[in-house]
């Protein structure tokens, strides 16, 4: 796709003169800063998003990516900031059909971090990139004045080789696509919030920070053609069909009670008054493949531990485009929007 | 305006917020007892923002269920 | 029993649908008062269920919303001054003041936390006697015994760091005023379930006489929601204008003693403010001359601040049920949750907020 030059694109206002933690929060903002600050800057096409690009190189297509990663508390149930640096950016090169072969990393660390606790986080890259198969093969360190960083700031860029003939991008999603998740959703964002100061309580919710690259080449391997990917993290499930409607150019119905959600995710999202279908992952995938294929996607998913719960929770439809519209557990329809700003627990 | 979630009480303290542990499903949080002194374990309490705004009937609860059954029979019955 | 899942049966929700449709015989216009009310219609499709005589108008009951602009410019004031550790309701940090948001000032530094209690605010006041904690004590009846016991309590225990932003708001002067209104639109109320478990029914039974309104105390799950909207419409088929308990499980016409007399302590009845509504006398708590020490906004002088709403936002319509949130001019095109005029597009349990995310497709009714 080859955009107009001679079309030159107006961006939208930002009405904040200040970066907002809603920027980074995966819903409108953040697609406001995006699409109005720095692809027309960059003069990136905005048809070509995805989670990895895509370059051709030594003959072969690659899909290439990168990713900072802060979390608070660095630790949490189930998982820690060096997981989630390898597991992020191998998921967001499986997104693209690849099978991740290296990583890079850079550290910006704040003077004073204990160095046993970045013993441990780094121990954990470790084991985490051993888990995928995949190296880390070059890195970066700064150091920067106490009060100017929280801790440690960790930032990994991949990339991992795609087979001939996989293609997988949101515009080749098609009404009669089925929707399918690889499992239940909302784990992640519970287990930190269950343990954020201000909020705390206690919660068997693990995070299910992992990785799904396996998931992906089961199902390459079985022949199913997977029309896209996408891993539903900041924004939940709710974020990633809204994203995939709009660059698909599709509507897409969501079934409510189909969403697989564990139920202490569920328990905790009624003490803090949120909607578990906007709840971030970082070991789920929400594949977009052929209605008649489903099934067959499903056996192949369950047969792996991390796809056990796979579901089909919707379809993909010819209305309006960029519409997401959820039948609820009582049989109504509503619209399932993108996220407001940053998700924030509602108490009254 | 008022989220207020149903919860179990599991225990109690005696302090003067009488803080108590409240399960709600598999989750559980501390929230203060002192607008329902005479809950205690097994008693189920609606809280809003960290305080139990009082204790929830089972039997009324059962009752309507119930009314709502026998109206879905009248309904079918039509 | 859990208390949850017996009270979201699609099976029986759509019984009591269906009886709703066979009661009714001609339109009938009910007043949900809580916001909490309005999000549960909205995120279970409750309304898609009614029959089109049946119409739902959004109340003012969240406190979100209703907090005057004045008010979010003084805790902006107070949010801003580098000794004050900021502590509100996630809500509370994006609803506009007349220049900007609490999220803005935190992004300029400030130590703005959200909190899920009063209570957790108290324990910060605790664990920092270095910083002053201000608590931004918005809501309503329900809200007010946590907010009481948290001041009760820094009291007892010699908190001088701690004190309270309050902007507490009372529902039946509000009914009153909606009542009073030449333009009332509204045939019944589902009054706040949770409000009445506080304060109990009793103060509702003038109101019904008064007005010959039908009142319902109505809970917040759908089959709460569609019995209490059944009841109302009984009520109205039949000429009856009483006030009735759909909530009884929680609900005793008494209230809970215990929590008024921590709210009786503590707060006194005062005129108040609403958002987009106007003075109206008697419907906010304020902290008694006793407790006046816990007062934010004298110690730190900013009680004489004021602002001015956005002159695009018809809020106050929307709040009053004159205007259904798609009928603004401004809705979803110069006002949307992003970039928000007035408070009913900002909380979640806004109306005007509700309305885009989960319905800003469907056709627009007539006004």
């Amino acid at each position: 796709m080859t955009a107009d030059p001679f079309l030159l694109a107006c961006p939208r206002p930002l009405r904040h003169a200040t970066v907002q933690m809603a920027h980074g929060g995966g819903g409108r903002l953040m697609k406001d800063l995006i699409e109005g600050l720095f692809l027309p800057i960059l003069g990136t096409d905005p048809a070509g998003q995805h989670d990895s690009a895509v370059v051709e190189a030594a003959g072969a297509r690659w899909a290439f990516t990168t990713d900072g990663f802060v979390v608070s508390p660095r630790a949490f149930p189930g998982g820690d900031l060096g997981e989630l640096a390898i597991y992020g950016t191998v998921n967001d090169l499986a997104m693209a059909g690849a099978a991740p072969s290296a990583l890079s990393t850079a550290f910006i660390l704040e003077e004073g971090l204990d160095l046993a606790e970045l013993r441990a986080l780094v121990a954990s890259m470790k084991a985490a990139a051993d888990r995928c198969g995949v190296r880390l093969v070059t890195g970066d360190t700064k150091v920067v004045d106490r009060g100017k960083a929280d801790g440690i700031f960790i930032t990994t860029a991949g990339i991992g080789l795609i087979a001939p003939g996989v293609d997988i991008h949101p515009r080749k999603v098609r009404p009669g696509d089925a929707v399918i998740v690889s499992g239940d959703l909302g784990r992640h964002g519970i287990a930190v919030m269950s343990v954020r100061e201000g909020l705390a309580f206690e919660s068997p919710v693990t995070s299910d920070c992992g990785p799904v690259h396996h998931l992906v080449a089961a199902l390459l391997e079985n022949g199913l053609d997977i029309h896209c990917l996408r891993d539903p993290t900041r924004g939940g499930l709710a974020s990633v069909l809204n994203e995939i409607a709009t660059a698909a150019g599709v509507a897409i119905e969501a079934e409510e009670a189909a969403v697989p959600v564990n139920e202490a995710v569920a328990a905790a999202c009624e003490i803090l008054g949120l909607d578990p279908l906007y709840v971030a992952c970082e070991g789920r995938m929400v594949a977009f493949l052929p209605e008649a294929q489903a099934e067959r996607a499903l056996a192949v998913l369950r047969a792996i531990p991390e796809g056990k719960d796979a579901a089909v929770i919707g379809r993909v439809t010819s209305g309006p485009a960029g519409r997401v519209s959820l039948r609820t557990a009582l049989g109504t329809w509503r619209l399932l929007d993108l996220l407001s700003g940053e998700q924030l627990p509602r108490i009254c | 305006m008022c989220l207020g979630v149903p919860g179990q009480i599991l225990e109690v303290d005696d302090s003067p917020l009488r803080m108590g542990r409240v399960a709600f499903g598999s989750a559980v949080k501390d929230v203060s007892l002192a607008c329902v002194p005479e809950a205690g374990p097994g008693a189920w309490v609606v809280v809003h923002a960290g305080l139990a705004l009082d204790q929830l009937d089972e039997a009324e609860a059962q009752a309507m269920i119930q009314s709502l059954a026998e109206l879905d029979a009248d309904g079918e019955g039509a | 029993m859990r208390f949850v899942d017996e009270f979201r049966d699609g099976k029986a929700s759509r019984s009591l649908a269906e009886t709703i449709r066979r009661t009714v015989t001609r339109p009938w216009s009910l007043m949900e008062v809580c916001g909490g009310q309005t999000h549960a219609i909205v995120r279970f499709g409750l309304d898609a269920l009614l029959p089109s005589d049946v119409h739902l108008i959004h109340g003012p009951g969240c406190p979100v919303c209703v907090t005057p602009v004045a008010l979010i410019d003084q805790a902006l004031a107070i949010a801003a001054r580098p000794e004050v550790t900021f502590c509100s309701f996630g809500d509370m940090l994006r609803v506009p003041g007349s220049a900007e948001d609490l999220l803005s000032v935190k992004s300029r530094g400030a130590d703005v936390r959200v909190v899920y209690s009063p209570l957790d605010a108290l324990a910060l006041a605790r664990q920092r006697p270095d910083r002053e904690v201000v608590f931004f004590a918005v809501g309503f009846e329900t809200t007010a015994p946590a907010n009481a016991l948290a001041v009760a309590q820094a009291e007892t225990e010699g908190l001088g760091n701690f004190s309270m932003l309050v902007s507490h708001v009372r529902v039946p002067p509000a009914l009153e005023a909606i009542l009073a209104s030449p333009r009332r639109r509204v045939d019944a109320f589902l009054a706040a379930g949770h409000v009445c478990a506080v304060m109990g029914t009793q103060e509702y039974v003038p109101l019904a006489a008064k007005h010959r309104v039908p009142i319902v105390v109505t809970g917040f799950e759908p089959l709460d929601l569609l019995q209490g909207i059944l009841m109302a419409v009984r009520q109205l088929e039949e000429g009856r204008a009483e006030v009735e308990n759909q909530y009884a499980r929680l609900v005793k016409p008494g209230g809970n003693r215990t929590a008024q007399a921590l709210i009786e302590r503590v707060f006194q009845v005062e005129d108040r403010d609403w958002r987009g509504i106007g003075g109206i006398p008697s419907s906010g708590f304020g902290l008694r001359a006793a407790y006046a020490s816990f007062d934010a906004g004298r110690r730190f002088g900013v009680q004489d601040l004021g602002g001015q709403e956005s002159p695009d936002c018809q809020s106050g319509l929307v709040l009053q049920g004159l205007l259904k949130p798609r009928q603004c001019p401004a809705f979803g095109t110069t006002c949307t949750p992003d970039q928000p005029l007035g408070a009913t597009m900002v909380s979640s349990e806004g109306a005007c907020a509700a309305y885009y995310r989960y319905r800003r497709f469907d056709p627009v009714e007539a006004p």
